[in-house]
C-alpha cells in the first residue's frame, strides 16, 4: 500500500468490531419500547457494522479516491453532459431554509421555495418555448414516462382510443422504448437514414391512425441536428399524433432552437445534464417536463400556482381532475431544482447562449482534431452539435484493437472513456461530448491521447488490449458476476452484538 | 462566462482550425424557419448577488417551528461527518459507474448500501436505488404482476396517499388494476387494514391477485398485522409487498421475518434532509427468487484478472439500455448519492445508535401523547404505534393554522391529505423523533390548550403575531 493514491478498501463489514462505535445520539429510557407488542418487535438486531468515526471517514475518503469524477478530470461521456458542477449550487441547496423545509409544510411557511420553483418553471418555459412545465419527475426517464402518459391521456380524452404505437428512431436511448412499454404502448423502431439523420420517409410510412406519439432526440444521439424536423413535425401532426422531444441534448441548442416554437408538444429536460446539477455517481437527477397547450390540462399534480396577490401555493388534492395524477411523492426533487435555479440565474440569457456556442465549438474542434489523426473513422462528417461519433472500425480491422480496449487505455491516460457502443447503430462507436467547461488544452491533450493509443494499437496491441494498467483494479470478471451473483455482504454468525434491551 | 475556460483567442484558434469565421456557421444546419427567438431571461448574476438572492428566498421559508410533521418525511439527527463525506467531489461529480476500473469507490459504496439495507430489511436482493418511496412502491407492485403473470394488485388504504396516487398513475399507464382495501373503522384494530375484506378480495376467482401491499408502520402510524396479511396473500398465490420506513426496522420485525416477498420504502429518514420533497431514496428489495424481476441497477462483487476483489454493475439484461422495450423498467438515472448518504449515516450511527434513534422517537411520541392527553386531546385509534399517531381535534384545520401562528407546526391536517376518507375529517397526524425536544412538546401542549380554550371561550382563533409570520 502506498502512502498516497487509490487504496482498495475492505468492506465496511470487515472493519466492524463488536463494541466499537461513536456515541452520536443520546440513549433513550430503558422502557422506551415496552409498549410495543412483542409480535411487532425485531427479535435479532440487524447486523450493521460497528465502526468509529475515524475508521468510517477514512473508509469513505479512500473509496472516493478510486473514482474518476468531473472534479478530478475530463469526463467526455457522450449524451451525459458531464460539465462543471458549480460549488455555489451545493451551498445553495444546503441553506437551512431550503434543506430543512418539510415537504408537507403548509404553503404559507414555504413561500421561498414555492417562489423559486415557480420562477424556475417560468425560465424553463422560456427556454423550451412551451406553455407550461412540471418539475415533479425525478429523472429524465421519469419525465419521459410523464410525457407519454400525458399523451395517452390526451388521446383518451378525445375518445381517440386506437393509438397504441410510439415511433422511436433506432438510435434513441433505451429509455424511450422502455418508457413506451411502461405506458402500455408498443414501440415501432425506425431505422436511421445512412447520413445518421432521421429517415423522414420511413417515419411517414409508419405514421398512421394508430400512432400515439413520435419520440425524437434532437440533436440526436449521433450529435446531429435533425434538419428535417419541421417536415417530420408536420407529418406527425397531420395524422393526429403528438411529438415528444427527448431533451437529453438540450445543451446544444439553448437560445438557438426552442422545441415548443418549432412545434413539439412535449419534452423533458435533464437538469443533471444541461443545468449542471451533479450526477452523484448515478443520480439524483431531475426531469422537468415542458408541454404545449394540448397537454397542459394533463400535467401531473400538484402544480405550483401563483395567486393574484402574489402568494404561491400548491394545487390541492383533486383540484384538477384532468391531471394524469402523481408521478412521485411530494413536490419533486427540490434540492436538485435549487441547484438548477442557481445555475440559470448565474448564466441568464447571454450566459446560456454562450454555453451552447462553446459546447458546440468544442465538440466540432475535437472532432476535427480526431479526424486529422487519420486513425479514427468519423462516420458523419460535417458540422456536429455538442457531441460526435468516432469509430474504431478501421483500427479494429488493422490491429484487432476494439473500441472497448481504447476506452480502457484512455483510463491509463487519466481520462474517462467516452460513451462506447452507443448508439447501437454504429459499429465500434465512441460518443464523445466534451462540454463547454473544458479548456482547449484539455481537448488537445485528449485528442493526442487517442492518437497515441491508435499508434500503440499498431506497435504493441497487447498493451491496449489488456488496459487499464494504472487503475485501482484491472479488467473485471463481469460474466462471473452475472453467473453467480454476489449482491450483498454476508456477515458471519456472531458478528453482531445484541442490543442492551 | 461563469465557468467556461475559453479566452477570445482560444475561440479564434478553434474556429480557425475549423476554417470558420463565426460560431454561427456551426448552427447553419438548423433551418432558418426553425431558429429560435432570443431568450428572454434576466442578465447573468454574479455569484455574490446570487447568494444574497438565494439566502433571501431560503429565509422566506419558516423552518424554526416546533415541528410534529412526519407523514412520510422525517427529521433526524445527521452527524456532520455525513455531509462532509457527501461534499467530496469524487462522489457527487462522478456518474454511473460505466467504467468500473475507475469507479470502484461508487461501486463498492453501492454494494455496501445493498448489504446494509439487506440486513435491515431481511431480504437478500436490494436495488441500487429508485427515485423515492412512492416510485419504489409502484415498481414493487409492477414486479408482482410480472412475477405472477397476473394483472390485479390490492393496496391498503393505510399506505401513504401519495404512494397510492402514484400507483394509480403507473397502473393506468400499464393497463393494470389497482384496488384499495379499506380500513377497520374502530375498535382495537381501528385504522389498520381490514384483513377480512382483504381475504374476501383475494378469494374473488374471476381475476386473481398478483400482489398485496401494506405499510408498516402505516400512514396513520399504526402497526399492521403484517404476518397475518402475508399468510392470507400467499394462500391466494400472490406476492406480499411490505412498504417500510427503514429507521423503524431497528426495532420492528423486518419484512424478511414475516414472509414479505418484496419490500419498498422511503429511505429519506436515513439522515437525508427533508428539503421539500427530494432528492430522496427509493428502497426496493426482494427475495433471491425474484432477482430477475427487480428493476434498477444491481452491483455485485467479482474479481479482476489478477484475482483482486472488485465490484461491478451486474445482471444488466434486465435494464433498458440492453433490453429496450422489453426491460423491467425504464429507470436509468437513480439516487446513488442518496444511497451513499444513507450508508454513511448508518455507518456513523451503527446498530446501537440506530436503535437509540428509533427508541428515542418512540419515547418522545409517548411523551407527546401524554402531554396532549393532559389538554384533553386523545388519539384517534387504539392500536399500537411507534412514533407517529393521529389525534382527534375539533376544527382541526383551523386549530392547525392557529398553532402555526404560535410557532408550532402541529403535524398534518388529515382532511387535506386524505379528503376521500371522512373518518379523518377532524384529525391531525403528529409525530416525534429523537430531535423532538421536551420543550417542543411542552410548547405544543400549552399552545394547543390555549387555542382550544380560546375556541371554547369565543369560537375564533386568533393567531398570535410573530415576526416570522409578518415576513411571509
Amino acid at each position: 500500500m502506498s502512502a498516497s493514491g487509490p487504496r482498495l478498501q475492505p468492506s465496511l463489514f470487515e472493519l466492524s468490531k463488536p463494541g466499537r462505535g461513536s456515541d452520536k445520539v443520546p440513549h433513550p429510557p430503558r422502557d422506551a419500547l415496552d409498549r410495543l407488542p412483542a409480535e411487532h418487535r425485531r427479535r435479532q438486531p440487524a447486523a450493521l457494522p460497528e465502526v468509529n468515526e475515524p475508521e468510517a471517514v477514512r473508509h469513505y475518503v479512500n473509496l472516493s479516491q478510486m473514482n474518476h469524477a468531473v472534479d478530478t478530470g475530463f469526463y467526455p461521456l457522450g449524451s451525459c453532459t458531464m460539465k462543471w458542477n458549480p460549488k455555489v449550487n451545493e451551498w445553495a441547496a444546503r441553506q437551512p431554509g431550503f434543506a430543512q423545509l418539510h415537504p408537507m409544510a403548509p404553503d404559507e411557511i414555504a413561500q421561498g421555495t414555492l417562489q423559486l420553483l415557480w420562477e424556475l418553471e417560468q425560465m424553463l418555459i422560456e427556454i423550451s418555448g412551451m406553455r407550461a412545465v412540471t418539475l415533479q419527475p425525478a429523472a429524465g426517464a421519469h419525465g419521459e414516462l410523464t410525457g407519454i402518459l400525458m399523451v395517452r391521456a390526451y388521446h383518451a380524452a378525445r375518445g381517440d382510443t386506437g393509438r397504441t404505437e410510439v415511433l422511436v428512431p433506432d438510435s434513441a436511448h433505451g429509455t424511450n422504448p422502455a418508457t413506451a412499454t411502461m405506458a402500455g404502448l408498443r414501440t415501432v423502431s425506425i431505422k436511421a437514414a445512412p447520413n445518421g439523420r432521421t429517415d423522414l420517409e420511413a417515419f411517414r410510412a409508419a405514421l398512421g391512425p394508430s400512432t400515439a406519439a413520435v419520440m425524437i432526440t434532437n440533436p440526436s444521439t449521433m450529435g446531429l441536428f435533425e434538419s428535417e424536423v419541421g417536415e417530420l413535425l408536420d407529418a406527425v401532426h397531420a395524422v393526429g399524433a403528438l411529438a415528444y422531444m427527448d431533451g437529453a441534448n438540450l445543451n446544444a441548442i439553448l437560445g438557438r432552437f426552442k422545441p415548443g416554437e418549432a412545434g413539439f408538444d412535449v419534452m423533458h429536460i435533464n437538469t443533471h445534464k444541461t443545468f449542471s446539477t451533479p450526477h452523484g455517481g448515478g443520480g439524483p437527477g431531475a426531469g422537468p417536463v415542458a408541454v404545449g397547450e394540448k397537454l397542459e390540462p394533463f400535467l401531473p399534480a400538484p402544480r405550483v400556482l401563483r395567486e393574484d396577490d402574489g402568494a404561491f401555493r400548491l394545487e390541492r388534492v383533486g383540484e384538477r381532475p384532468t391531471s394524469i395524477g402523481r408521478m412521485r411523492s411530494f413536490v419533486g426533487s427540490t434540492g436538485v431544482l435549487v441547484r438548477a435555479y442557481a445555475y440559470l440565474r448565474t448564466h441568464g440569457a447571454s450566459g446560456l447562449a454562450e454555453i451552447t456556442d462553446d459546447a458546440v465549438l468544442a465538440a466540432n474542434y475535437l472532432k476535427k482534431r480526431l479526424g486529422d489523426t487519420g486513425a479514427y473513422d468519423i462516420p458523419f462528417p460535417g458540422v456536429c452539435k455538442h457531441e460526435f461519433i468516432a469509430s474504431a472500425t478501421s483500427i479494429k480491422r488493422k490491429t484487432g484493437v476494439k473500441t472497448l480496449d481504447i476506452a480502457k487505455r484512455l483510463l491509463d491516460h487519466g481520462f474517462h472513456a467516452p460513451t462506447v457502443y452507443f448508439p447501437l447503430t454504429v459499429d465500434e462507436a465512441m460518443l464523445i461530448e466534451p462540454t463547454e467547461t473544458e479548456s482547449i488544452e484539455t481537448l488537445d491533450a485528449f485528442a493526442e491521447a487517442l492518437a497515441a493509443i491508435a499508434r500503440e494499437a499498431e506497435a504493441d496491441p497487447e498493451i491496449v488490449k489488456t488496459a487499464p494498467h494504472t487503475a485501482p483494479v484491472r479488467r473485471l470478471d463481469e460474466a462471473g458476476a452475472a453467473r453467480n451473483p454476489n449482491l450483498r455482504w454476508r456477515a458471519a454468525v456472531g458478528d453482531w452484538t445484541p442490543c442492551p434491551d | 462566462m461563469a465557468y467556461g475556460p475559453h479566452t477570445p483567442a482560444d475561440r479564434q484558434r478553434m474556429l480557425a482550425a475549423l476554417g470558420m469565421q463565426s460560431v454561427d456557421e456551426l448552427f447553419a444546419d438548423i433551418p432558418e424557419g426553425l431558429r429560435s427567438s432570443p431568450l428572454k431571461l434576466d442578465p447573468p448574476e454574479p455569484e455574490q448577488l446570487l447568494m444574497n438572492r438565494l439566502a433571501g428566498l431560503a429565509g422566506r421559508n419558516r423552518v424554526e417551528l416546533a415541528s410534529f410533521l412526519g407523514a412520510g418525511a422525517y427529521r433526524h439527527f445527521s452527524p456532520p461527518m455525513v455531509d462532509q463525506i457527501l461534499l467530496r467531489g469524487e462522489w457527487y461529480t462522478a456518474y454511473t459507474p460505466y467504467q468500473p476500473e475507475v469507479s470502484q469507490g461508487t461501486l463498492q459504496s453501492i454494494y455496501e448500501y445493498e448489504s446494509l439495507i439487506a440486513e435491515l430489511i431481511g431480504l437478500d436482493v436490494v436495488s441500487a436505488s429508485h427515485y423515492d418511496g412512492a416510485a419504489a412502491t409502484a415498481e414493487a407492485a409492477l414486479m408482482t404482476c410480472r412475477a405472477a403473470a397476473r394483472r390485479r394488485v390490492l393496496v391498503s388504504q393505510a399506505v401513504h396517499p401519495h404512494y397510492r396516487e402514484v400507483l394509480r398513475t403507473y397502473f393506468a399507464g400499464a393497463g393494470l388494476d389497482i384496488e384499495e382495501i379499506p380500513l377497520v373503522a374502530d375498535g382495537p384494530a381501528g385504522g389498520t387494514t381490514d384483513l377480512a375484506e382483504l381475504e374476501r378480495r383475494l378469494a374473488e376467482a374471476d381475476e386473481p391477485v398478483a400482489g398485496v401491499l401494506l405499510a408498516q408502520p402505516n400512514f396513520y402510524g399504526l402497526l399492521e398485522p403484517m404476518a397475518e396479511a402475508a399468510t392470507l396473500t400467499h394462500a391466494a398465490g400472490a406476492l406480499f409487498v411490505a412498504v417500510v420506513e427503514p429507521v423503524s426496522l431497528a426495532v420492528l420485525a423486518p419484512p424478511g421475518a414475516y414472509g414479505a416477498d418484496i419490500a419498498a420504502g422511503e429511505g429519506q429518514a436515513l439522515g437525508i434532509p427533508p428539503q421539500y420533497g427530494g432528492p430522496y431514496l427509493g428502497i426496493l428489495a426482494c427475495t433471491d427468487s425474484l432477482v430477475r424481476q427487480i428493476p434498477g441497477r444491481l452491483v455485485g462483487m467479482t474479481s479482476d484478472v489478477d484475482g483482486k476483489r472488485a465490484y461491478v454493475m451486474t445482471l444488466q439484461a434486465r435494464e433498458q439500455h440492453i433490453r429496450r422495450e422489453k426491460a423491467a423498467s425504464n429507470i436509468c438515472t437513480n439516487q446513488t448519492l442518496l444511497a451513499l448518504a444513507a450508508s454513511v449515516w448508518l455507518a456513523a450511527l451503527g446498530p446501537h445508535g440506530l436503535r437509540d434513534v428509533a427508541a428515542m422517537g418512540a419515547a418522545r411520541a409517548a411523551e407527546l401523547e401524554a402531554a396532549l392527553a393532559s389538554m384533553g386531546v386523545a388519539r384517534a385509534h387504539a392500536g399500537a404505534y411507534l412514533n407517529e399517531f393521529a389525534i382527534r381535534v375539533p376544527n382541526a384545520r383551523a386549530v392547525h393554522r392557529a398553532l402555526l401562528g404560535r410557532g408550532v407546526l402541529a403535524g398534518l391536517v388529515l382532511a387535506d391529505a386524505v379528503p376521500d376518507q371522512p373518518a379523518f375529517a377532524d384529525a391531525l397526524l403528529v409525530c416525534a423523533t429523537e430531535v423532538t425536544t421536551g420543550n417542543d412538546i411542552a410548547t405544543f401542549a400549552r399552545e394547543l390548550g390555549a387555542v382550544l380554550g380560546g375556541e371554547t371561550a369565543g369560537g375564533a382563533f386568533e393567531p398570535a403575531a410573530t415576526p416570522a409570520a409578518a415576513n411571509a
